[in-house]
């Protein structure tokens, strides 16, 4: 089924990770990635995977998620992982060698290097949105996008469609694994015949789908109109955010993290 | 009569592997007789919808199997599109999937489907148009601009026209005003007069099944709670309203009269038993 597509899946809980300011776990997150390119060492990367690991463990979510998240990438890696087998060429003699294939030892480093570094920075990366809801990740980001306004930029207009879309995404693709298996059961195929039957085996899902999409917006409009919205003017927050000790605890644990990786960096 | 449906220890759990895994249909076993009415029961999320979904193919169970007509469904030789025209189902707001311009080509999807001629299409459009009280004129119309009772009505066309063996309605009456209701569950009635097919009839509301299902069969968290003969099922009235169930308006009557010492009998659920009740009563009454 779609439906069991992991967009962001959001697990909740009340580990200290799911209590952190959704703000700072943001501005770490990016922190993070920054980090992850700084590391050039091996050591530092492990570091980085132990880090990583003890807040999977830390936040209460199982490390096969880890796996899960890495899923989408895999084919993105592998072909960049053989590309650069095959064309990076390094010093020294090549460890192997057969017909126009060469291996050098170097380019199996600098391979496995980018690879353990995609491997930490999606693991890593994925941890936000799995301990972050996706409501409070977008208050996080029109927050701190807020300053923007200042230069006309429609921050609130952005998040609140953010909202909406991130919120009707699970609807329309339940929507439309039930009008495939309607349509299915009146006959349709989906598996045969040449491109053009093919694509023309789509109408029956895209017009049902597209007119519902477009009557729930005009629903969805009347009523945030009936209940006075107006956009993002004189407009205050359920959520007011405010930092706690677990905020300054982990903005100091990974302060103590980037030490180490940059001095990893510099001894190594 | 043979055997029209038979499931064997059917399961089914959705979203295996993650957190929110949950058994919808656990260990479902029970034979359908063909030309029977069966009305499906259960509260929301009991699993009624997707027991259903198994029985055409639709859904792969987890487990255990389906036979139609003593045919495995899921054996590899057999092809489940060919299953779907012979099991037609009608889903919960199937209005949601007309997409032709016209009434008549969205009716005409099915039948087109199965490889048939365009005479042959014809004339199953118009036998399912006649059943379902679409006139001509509706027929040329946009199903966009129908009203929801209708756009269900020209849904529940859509798939009579592929005259299946056997008919699975889910909640065909849900949501439309109670005029509506009555057309549709009185429609279905007639089609199961006279066509003599085998019909399965979902609902989450007894007052829709109890009029017209041979049998019953109740749902409760995944598992048959009972399936027998409407008469039976209804005698256990009280057990029904213990598992979350809307029972007949006239049964909870009865039930309430017990209270007060007042025994009508035990399965009253139409009128026409509460009134055969109330005069026994009298009668013996009189003799004491
Ligand atoms: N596609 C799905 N993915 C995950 N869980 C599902 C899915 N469809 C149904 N479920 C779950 O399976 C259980 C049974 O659902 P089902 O739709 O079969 O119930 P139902 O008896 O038809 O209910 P209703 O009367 O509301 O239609 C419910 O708990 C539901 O949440
Ligand atoms: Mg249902």
């Amino acid at each position: 089924m779609l439906r069991d597509i992991t967009i962001g899946q959001f697990f909740p809980g009340d580990s200290p990770v799911h209590r952190m300011d959704s703000r700072l776990k943001l501005i770490l997150n990016l922190a993070f990635l920054v980090i992850i390119f700084i590391a050039d060492n091996y050591l530092a990367l492990g570091i980085s995977a132990a880090f990583v690991l003890s807040l999977y463990i830390i936040s209460g979510i199982s490390l096969k998620f880890i796996f899960r998240s890495l899923k989408p990438i895999m084919p993105l890696i592998i072909i960049t992982s053989v590309l650069n087998l095959f064309l990076l060429t390094g010093e020294g003699e090549p460890i192997f060698k057969l017909g126009f294939i060469t291996i050098y030892w170097q380019a199996i480093d600098t391979t496995a290097f980018m690879i353990l570094r995609l491997f930490v920075l999606i693991a890593g990366m994925s941890l936000l949105t799995y301990t972050t809801s996706p409501i409070v990740l977008t208050d996080a980001i029109e927050r701190l996008l807020s300053p923007l306004k200042y230069i006309r930029f429609p921050v609130h207009e952005l998040a609140m469609m953010m909202t909406i879309a991130m919120r009707f995404i699970p609807t329309l693709i339940e929507e439309t694994d039930k009008i495939v298996l309607a349509q299915k059961a009146r006959g349709a195929n989906f598996e045969e015949g040449n491109l053009i039957t093919r694509i023309k085996a789509f109408i029956p899902i895209i017009v049902p789908l597209f007119v519902s999409a477009f009557k729930r917006a005009n629903e969805l409009a009347l009523a945030m109109e009936c209940r006075c919205y107006h956009g993002g003017d004189g407009r205050t927050k359920l959520r007011q955010p405010k930092l706690a000790i677990v905020d300054l605890f982990a903005f100091l644990v990974f302060l103590l993290f980037t030490i180490i990786i940059i001095l990893t960096n510099i001894y190594f | 009569m043979g055997l029209a449906i038979e499931l064997k220890n059917l399961s089914h759990k959705y979203s295996i592997g993650t957190p929110f895994e949950i058994n919808a249909v656990d260990s479902v076993s029970l034979k359908i007789n063909q030309g029977e009415f069966v009305g499906v029961i259960g509260h929301t999320g009991s699993g009624k919808s997707t027991l259903i979904q198994m029985i055409n193919g639709l859904i792969k169970p987890s487990e255990g199997a389906v036979f139609i007509d003593g045919v495995n469904i899921y054996d590899k030789a057999v092809s489940l599109r060919d299953i779907r025209f012979k099991v037609g189902l009608v889903f919960q707001y199937s209005e949601h999937q007309l997409f032709e311009e016209t009434v008549y080509k969205d009716i005409a999807f099915g039948p087109k489907n199965m490889g048939l001629n365009d005479n042959e299409v014809d004339k199953k459009v118009r036998y399912a148009a006649k059943i379902m009280g679409i006139d001509d004129e509706m027929l040329k119309r946009s199903p966009f601009d129908l009203s929801g009772g209708q756009m269900r009505r020209v849904a529940l066309a859509g798939v009579i026209a592929m005259e299946p063996q056997i008919l699975i309605l889910d909640e065909p009456a849900a949501g439309l005003d109670p005029k509506g209701r009555r057309k549709v569950l009185e429609l279905i009635k007639d089609y199961h007069e006279n066509s003599g097919k085998t019909v399965l009839l979902v609902s989450h509301s007894m007052e829709d099944v109890v009029d017209y299902a041979t049998k019953v069969l109740v749902m409760n968290k995944g598992r048959v709670f009972c399936y027998d003969d409407t008469d039976k099922v209804f005698s256990k009235a009280q057990q029904l309203q213990e598992i979350g169930l809307d029972i007949p308006q006239i049964s909870r009557f009865a039930l309430a009269l017990k209270k007060y010492d007042v025994d009508l009998g035990n399965n009253i659920y139409t009128v026409k038993k509460a009134v055969q009740g109330v005069l026994n009563l009298t009668t013996n009454k009189e003799k004491l």
